[in-house]
């Protein structure tokens, strides 16, 4: 490949490689979106295969509040990253409270309509096709979620404490990685269960 | 000052008690114990594995045979395939890649040391759950009870009503946390290759061993990943009343098959793929020359895990699949041939015109070469859909699946062993046990697939646990079993070497092979820190310049 070589170029100076947590974050999100793939492979599968009711159409609202909330969680969590990067702990830190409640109120919306769906209209995983299929990919989307909040509330926990600074502003960045990538898989299950599911 | 550090090591490991040994190996965050704790773990579970095979083919020697029940049969194939592809083979893989990847890129650990230790764990704790079946598997009522639906768990084979008790579940549960513990190190093997090499260790200048892992580590990571869907899924079904698999509810059995051949058939490439790495790295050694082709070589390595993504449902043909399909995967099918094709020739291309020493590792390896090559012919004829019809489901498809697992990668792994055992140890293996367990393995090796091949031509079905006399398939059956006895003896004879050569073997020094790698510059065991000052490479073979300062690799990249 390289036919030519200067020693500049190999001194040690120039020799920079990507930071491994990003390298590792990325491909923890190249796995999990096969999960997800064959989850939403799944569920397009069986649209409309289900032999008895309730049907989507006749139960799903679409929870587009909700879905404003956990996706400007997405805008948040960058600017927070940006202040830290910055040295401004203060602005990071607010910012970062605010993503926290913005995905709670993302969980919050799903537990609602869970508990609508459940007691209102009988919809549970074993009721029919319809309801296995939501209930797993609106589910697994649902843990990663928590799981980012998980996260998320041990940084504020440290951020509270002040052990949060600019040095760790990299480690931060691939948190936020993450949390973006469950951002872009609710668009997907947004799309396949509320708008091409119906 | 390499005898020095051994010297500091072994003093130190004689002032300590046992479990303080124990709690070390156990605590561990090392790549290199990591690492040999993963390829401890596969052995033990082979000669298990190795033992489940030798109960179906005692019980397959002779016409209405009785030596096992049929229960017991189902149990032995279903537990003999899961063993060995997901808690030998896949283990024994990363634990070489564990150890070898850091010391070939001149890094003085893995990515995530934590990750990794974590995920050997998970994998261990896998294998565990899978035998805990046997005593646990039918829950509080009646005797033991292992998986017994097969390793692909068909559905709707494998839900409550037809299996019944807890024995899928440990298999399901057996599978996702070693998948787990899959990604896991995959995800580690990336970023140690992208993040941790050496100054000058540029991707066109990394060993094949570490380019190869790196595309297999992603291919783990997409094809590891379905099956873990798949469980979930089945745990859903089986657990929460789900549907996915549910025929009775409009649930699709095939769409289990589609999820678990996506899995299943990129799984073959992920554990060939570091075999193809281990023959790279050894062939040139023994042949004196530089690897031919290495752009090449990557490039095909690229191609066959891009098309291997693309091929599963060549092991659907039977199900009855649209014309449109079967093509598609018919032709697919046959493409990966292509760029394994040119692997293959790249290696013979390294041997040709090289002064070729005959040394056990590359005996093992010029087995591997020759009968993957065969493997891959018989892959090809059953990649024909019509062919298919006739064969799937026979002791043809056995035998050629088989060619590719034992006669291709178990070979290149042993290869792999005697080639890098005294780096691991600061021993040599044996060679005169080494020839005698090659041309052991070997004879018992053809002596059983060669023959197995004949019986499926001829109609045996796999997967029964027994015949009728008179349909020609006995003599042939009773000489596979007695092959597969000779390769049981050949792997008592390598399980023996290894132990009399820890203890009896010729001292290793730091490079007894005079190969070219970063491994080989740090003493045998390496310290610890792997490299006291972090090596600058130039070139493909660091050690070649070094060792040939007047004309160095470096000076014709």
């Amino acid at each position: 490949m390289s036919a030519m070589r200067t020693p500049l170029a190999d001194s040690l100076g120039a020799w920079r490689l990507p930071y491994r947590g990003k390298v590792g974050m990325a491909s923890l999100i190249f796995a999990e979106s096969a999960i997800f793939t064959i989850f939403v492979v799944a569920y397009l599968f069986y649209v409309g295969k289900s032999l008895t009711g309730p049907t989507p159409r006749e139960v799903l609202e679409t929870p587009i509040f909700y879905t404003i909330c956990l996706l400007s969680s997405s805008l948040t969590i960058h600017f927070a990253g940006k202040f830290l990067e910055r040295g401004k702990r203060g602005a990071f830190l607010s910012l970062w409270l605010l993503t926290i409640v913005l995905g709670g109120l993302f969980m919050y919306g799903t537990g609602q309509e869970w508990h609508r769906l459940i007691y209102e209209h009988g919809l549970t995983i074993s009721t029919n096709l319809f309801g296995t299929t939501y209930y797993s990919l609106v589910g697994l989307h649902a843990f990663h979620v928590t799981i980012g909040l998980v996260m998320l509330c041990i940084v504020l926990i440290f951020g509270l404490a002040g052990r949060v600074g600019v040095e760790q502003s990299h480690r931060i960045d691939v948190l936020s990685l993450y949390w973006h990538f469950v951002d872009a898989v609710w668009v997907v299950v947004f799309t396949v269960v509320y708008i091409v599911g119906r | 000052m390499s005898s020095d550090v051994m010297a500091i090591q072994s003093a130190d490991a004689a002032g300590r008690s046992w479990t303080e040994v124990l709690h070390e190996w156990v605590t561990t965050v090392d790549h290199k114990r990591l690492g040999v704790l993963y390829i401890l773990y596969a052995l033990f579970f082979l000669v298990i594995g190795g033992i489940e095979a030798t109960i179906i083919r005692i019980q397959l020697m002779r016409p209405h045979n009785d030596f096992v029940s049929p229960q017991v049969f189902n149990r032995m194939f279903t537990m003999h395939g899961t063993t060995m592809i997901f808690f030998v083979a896949m283990p024994i893989l990363f634990g070489f890649a564990n150890y070898l990847v850091p010391l070939m890129i001149g890094a003085r650990d893995m990515a995530f040391p934590r990750l990794n230790a974590f995920s050997f764990w998970l994998t261990a704790f896998g294998g565990l759950l899978l035998y805990f079946s046997f005593l646990g598997g039918s829950g509080l009522y009646g005797a033991g009870n292992a998986p017994d639906v097969g390793w692909w768990a068909y559905a709707p084979l494998a839900s409550r009503a037809f299996s019944p008790g807890h024995s899928s579940d440990y298999w399901t549960i057996a599978l996702l946390a070693s998948g787990f513990g899959s990604i896991g190190t995959a995800i580690n093997i990336i970023a140690t290759i992208i993040s941790m090499r050496c100054p000058g260790m540029k991707l066109s200048r990394m060993p094949l061993l570490a380019w190869l892992n790196l595309v297999m580590s992603g291919m783990v990571l997409l094809a590891i990943t379905p099956l873990s869907a798949a469980q979930l899924m089945l745990l859903v079904d089986r657990y929460l009343g789900g549907h996915f698999f549910d025929t009775q509810a409009g649930g699709s059995a095939t769409l289990w098959m589609h999820f678990f051949w996506i899995f299943g058939h990129p799984e073959v490439y992920v554990l060939i793929i570091p075999c193809f790495a281990f023959a790279s790295e050894i062939i040139p050694v023994f042949s004196r020359k530089p690897i031919f082709g290495y752009p090449v070589m990557v490039g095909a390595t690229v191609c066959i895990a891009f098309v291997s993504m693309s091929v599963w449902a060549h092991h659907m043909f039977t199900i009855g699949m649209n014309s449109y399909a079967n093509s598609f995967f018919a032709i697919t099918t046959m493409a990966v041939g292509v760029p394994t094709g040119i692997k293959i020739f790249n290696w013979l291309g390294t041997m040709w015109g090289g002064k070729i020493q005959f040394k056990t590792p590359m005996l093992f390896c010029m087995g591997f070469l020759f009968q993957f090559l065969i493997a891959g012919l018989t892959g090809i004829m059953l990649s024909a859909a019509p062919f298919n019809w006739q064969l799937s489901g026979s002791y043809f498809v056995v035998a050629h699946f088989h060619y590719v697992i034992v006669g291709g990668i178990l070979f290149a792994l042993f290869g792999a062993f005697y080639y890098w055992y005294p780096k691991i140890t600061g021993r040599m293996l044996n060679e005169g046990l080494g020839k005698l367990h090659f041309w052991m393995f070997l004879i018992g090796f053809h002596l059983t697939f060669d023959l197995m091949h004949i019986p499926g031509l001829l109609g045996m079905p796999r997967r029964i646990y027994t015949y009728e006399p008179g349909r020609g398939w006995e003599t042939l059956n009773l000489l596979v079993t007695i092959g597969a006895f000779i390769q049981g003896i050949a792997t008592l004879v390598f399980v023996a070497n290894l132990i009399i050569s820890y203890f009896k073997g010729a001292k290793a020094g730091n490079d007894p092979w005079d190969a070219w790698t970063l491994e080989w510059s740090v003493s045998s065991p390496p310290p610890a820190y792997n490299f006291s000052s972090i090596p600058t490479v130039a070139s493909r073979r660091p050690l070649w310049d070094l060792k040939h300062p007047e004309d160095p690799d470096s000076r014709y990249e």
